[in-house]
């Protein structure tokens, strides 16, 4: 077996390049060459848009195209595709699901979403009660339930969904993985707004939605294990990027602290200092745990970054709103919008005091992150639970 | 932002944590610095000389022509993490980072006798300043020259003076080097058991001088600067034991039937903990790196790392000692020497409120 090298990536970016100059070719017909020629995600297998080389080498490519002045796929807006659907479909997708579904997936010309949170079923996940009855005449699924806090439901093509196809099992035995068409007859996708008064999020309602057996993920039953996958990627994700001191949260107010000395209170300094610091370390232990990564000695940090970034968020931006005074009172605009992307620093103190509220809860929240860190990391016994071997039906709700 | 920088651990510096760690394993548990503790002499003579002269950490900050390891702020950062780990009562912190930074930035000929004889672990040195001293705060000026490098004056608060051959005085006419027999030492009750006080008078003791005042002041800044962010690896250290210890004793703990690790209130206040060690081994490894590169913002990382890491300490130890219950109010169980060494540690060096204060100059976000 041939270990792919950088130089050899830097060649096929190369021969990408000189077939498909960026400045002559047309920006999917770009990516579709880029995903052909195996650099899209160059870990992936060959014939899926990777070349299964070592994932480090990824950036190696992404420089020499960039460079070049090649588009990208847009990475954010095709966010839950490329960080949760991809990486479940590879790992639990036929053959035939892996070629319909990852090139689009990547090229961005399919928008994924992610049916899983649903009114009843928050933390305790697995309860969910999204019911997917087998139609005994064609083989396919009828799909009934609700869904909520899915991000891009608007403007998504396909959604991965879990459902339950056993009530009479146990809670995490009795689900099963699907891929669902969001045009189909039945899903309806309504805004969700939030404390800012704007949607960035949606309801799903599934009314009678049918779903082919060829878009079942994994086996009848397996819906947890491969949900896992799922959620193991999410938070994969988190802690990769490189932030500059000062940046994020803290650099709104750091500002406003040096440019108006009019706002500047004794209490206020003791506490801009202490967070100012807390944000540093903060930092510093996001860099330490990319050179982990870097190294290929990852650490357990990862699991806390996202606690952390969640406490001093909230804390950050409740000072920033206090230190305004006066206009700490006022609010931007509370019309409804839809926004395309995130963004938690953006507008004004009071969206970035109640968006950051959201931190502690979406993801994970952080009352359940500390629960797996004490148990995963500290090895600390689980609470005793009644609920793991009940059939799902004869739970409490 | 500052150049490359490396908050990871190197295979040497790993080979002398356990160098480091196995002596420590065998010859000071905590029940070894307890009994030593309350014969009023915590220093052990023999451990120290293991550690700083066989295993040669002494002279880890120390060239190699100048008789030392030639190593740097990051070894000397390892040591200190096993050091805080094992509460072990050696004047590592004051003799062979302090003094020896104070000599090693005094860069004259005088200095390369005693150097040698610190780096070699043949004699303990250590500064004639209240261990409180911080750095960017005015330095003291207690000790007079009454002429001919005769001192007259009185320092409070000394750090590992009772284990001291010779003492490093600032005076208003330079850097002196004082044998401690030339000096009455008082010694007081210190909070932390493991770092004895002591004050030390002067009456017109003889000294070497080795820098002139405006060296001498300069060496001794740039040695507070490095005591401080080393500091901080002590306090790692110690707050990384608190928390082992305190998983070990709650997994093993049985209340209701239950071992009372399994109680969510407790998980995720420990969780929250280990949160807080994983941040401080950030910061810490952060000050070491800055402080071995000589980087540019080093003043500002290691207050950083001071305002934070003095709080985990306290805050690991406070939470070792409440989740003991009973037992970790006991004096037989040695959290209390933790709890001891990490309040003192939080006052040496300079108080979390100070380095805040620095924190404000260097990021220029004035007060009102």
């Amino acid at each position: 077996m041939t270990v792919i090298t950088a130089e050899h990536l830097l060649t096929r970016v190369r021969d990408l390049l000189a077939a498909h100059p960026p400045a002559d070719t047309g920006r999917a017909d770009f990516l579709r060459a880029r995903f052909d020629a195996g650099l899209a995600w160059v870990h992936y297998p060959e014939g899926l848009g990777g070349l299964a080389a070592p994932r480090t080498l990824q950036a190696v490519v992404d420089a020499e195209l960039e460079a070049a002045g090649a588009p990208d796929n847009d990475p954010r807006r095709i966010g839950i595709g490329l960080g949760m659907a991809a990486p479940t479909i590879l790992a639990y997708g036929t053959d035939e699901q892996k070629r319909r579904f990852l090139r689009p997936l990547w090229v961005g010309e399919e928008v994924w979403c992610q049916l899983f949170s649903e009114p009843g079923a928050g933390s305790d996940l697995a309860a969910l009660g999204t019911r997917a009855l087998r139609d005994a005449a064609t083989g396919d699924w009828i799909v009934d339930g609700q869904k909520v806090w899915t991000s891009s439901a608007h403007t998504a093509r396909w959604a991965i969904l879990i459902a339950r196809t056993d009530p009479a099992l146990p809670k995490h035995q009795g689900i099963t993985y699907f891929l669902c068409d969001m045009h189909a007859p039945g899903v309806e996708v309504r805004p969700l707004r939030q404390i800012t008064g704007e949607a960035e999020f949606n309801e799903v309602f599934l009314t009678g939605v049918r779903i082919p057996d060829s878009h079942r993920l994994g086996a009848v039953g397996q819906g947890w294990e491969v949900a896992r996958t799922t959620l193991m990627n999410e938070r994969v994700s988190i802690g990769g990027m490189r932030i500059p001191r000062e940046g994020g949260m803290i650099a709104p107010v750091a500002a406003a602290w040096r440019e108006r000395p009019g706002l500047r209170t004794h209490a206020l300094h003791q506490r801009l200092l202490e967070l100012w610091v807390e944000a540093e370390v903060a930092r510093l232990t996001g860099e330490r745990l990319r050179q982990q990564l870097a190294a290929g000695q990852p650490g357990p940090e990862g699991s806390g970054m996202k606690l952390t970034f969640a406490r001093l968020n909230q804390e950050i931006s409740g000072l920033e709103v206090e230190l305004l005074g006066e206009e700490g009172l006022l609010y931007e605009d509370w019309t409804m919008r839809r926004p395309e992307l995130v963004d938690f620093t953006g507008r004004d103190a009071g969206y970035r005091y109640l968006r950051a509220k959201g931190n502690s809860i979406e993801g994970g929240t952080s009352e359940i992150l500390l629960n797996i860190v004490a148990e995963r990391v500290l090895g600390l016994p689980a609470e005793p639970r009644d609920d793991k071997d009940l059939a799902w039906k004869d739970l409490a709700r | 932002m500052s150049t490359a920088f490396d908050l990871l651990y190197s295979e040497t510096e790993e080979e002398l944590r356990s160098a480091v760690r196995a002596l420590l394993a065998d010859r000071c548990a905590p029940a070894d610095v307890l009994a030593r503790a309350e014969t009023g002499r915590p220093h052990d003579p023999a451990l120290w000389h293991t550690l700083a002269a066989e295993i040669g950490t002494a002279g880890l900050l120390v060239p190699e022509k100048l008789g030392g390891q030639g190593a740097g702020h990051r070894e000397a950062a390892v040591v200190l993490e096993e050091l805080g780990r094992a509460v072990a009562p050696v004047p590592y912190l004051t003799s062979a980072v302090l003094a020896t930074e104070i000599l090693l930035g005094c860069d004259t000929p005088d200095v390369a006798g005693p150097l040698r004889e610190l780096a070699a672990g043949r004699q303990v040195c250590v500064p004639a300043l209240p261990l409180t001293q911080a750095p960017g705060a005015p330095l003291p000026a207690a000790v007079r020259d009454t002429g001919g490098g005769i001192l007259t004056g009185t320092v409070t608060s000394v750090a590992d003076a009772v284990a001291a051959d010779v003492l490093l005085v600032l005076a208003d006419t330079g850097l002196y080097a004082v044998p401690t027999a030339e000096v009455s030492l008082t010694e007081r009750v210190p909070l932390d058991l493991t770092r004895p006080l002591a004050t030390v008078t002067l009456d017109g003791a003889a000294g070497t001088r080795l820098a002139d005042p405006a060296t001498a002041r300069a060496a001794v800044a740039g040695a507070l600067l490095s005591g401080a962010g080393l500091l901080a690896s002590e306090q790692l250290g110690l707050a990384q034991w608190c928390l082992a210890e305190t998983v070990r004793h709650v997994r093993g703990r049985h209340q209701f039937n239950r071992p009372v690790g399994s109680f969510q209130a407790l998980k995720h206040r420990l969780a929250r903990l280990w949160l807080d060690v994983a941040s401080a081994r950030a910061a810490a490894r952060a000050a070491a790196d800055a402080l071995a590169t000589g980087a540019p913002d080093a003043p500002l990382t290691v207050a950083v790392a001071q305002a934070y890491c003095s709080g985990v300490a306290v805050r690991a130890a406070e939470e070792c000692v409440q989740l003991h219950g009973g037992i970790g109010m006991t004096w037989e169980h040695p959290a209390h020497l933790y709890l001891k060494r990490a309040k003192s540690a939080a006052l040496a060096l300079g108080t979390p409120g100070h380095h805040h204060t620095l924190v404000a100059d260097f990021a220029e976000l004035p007060a009102p």
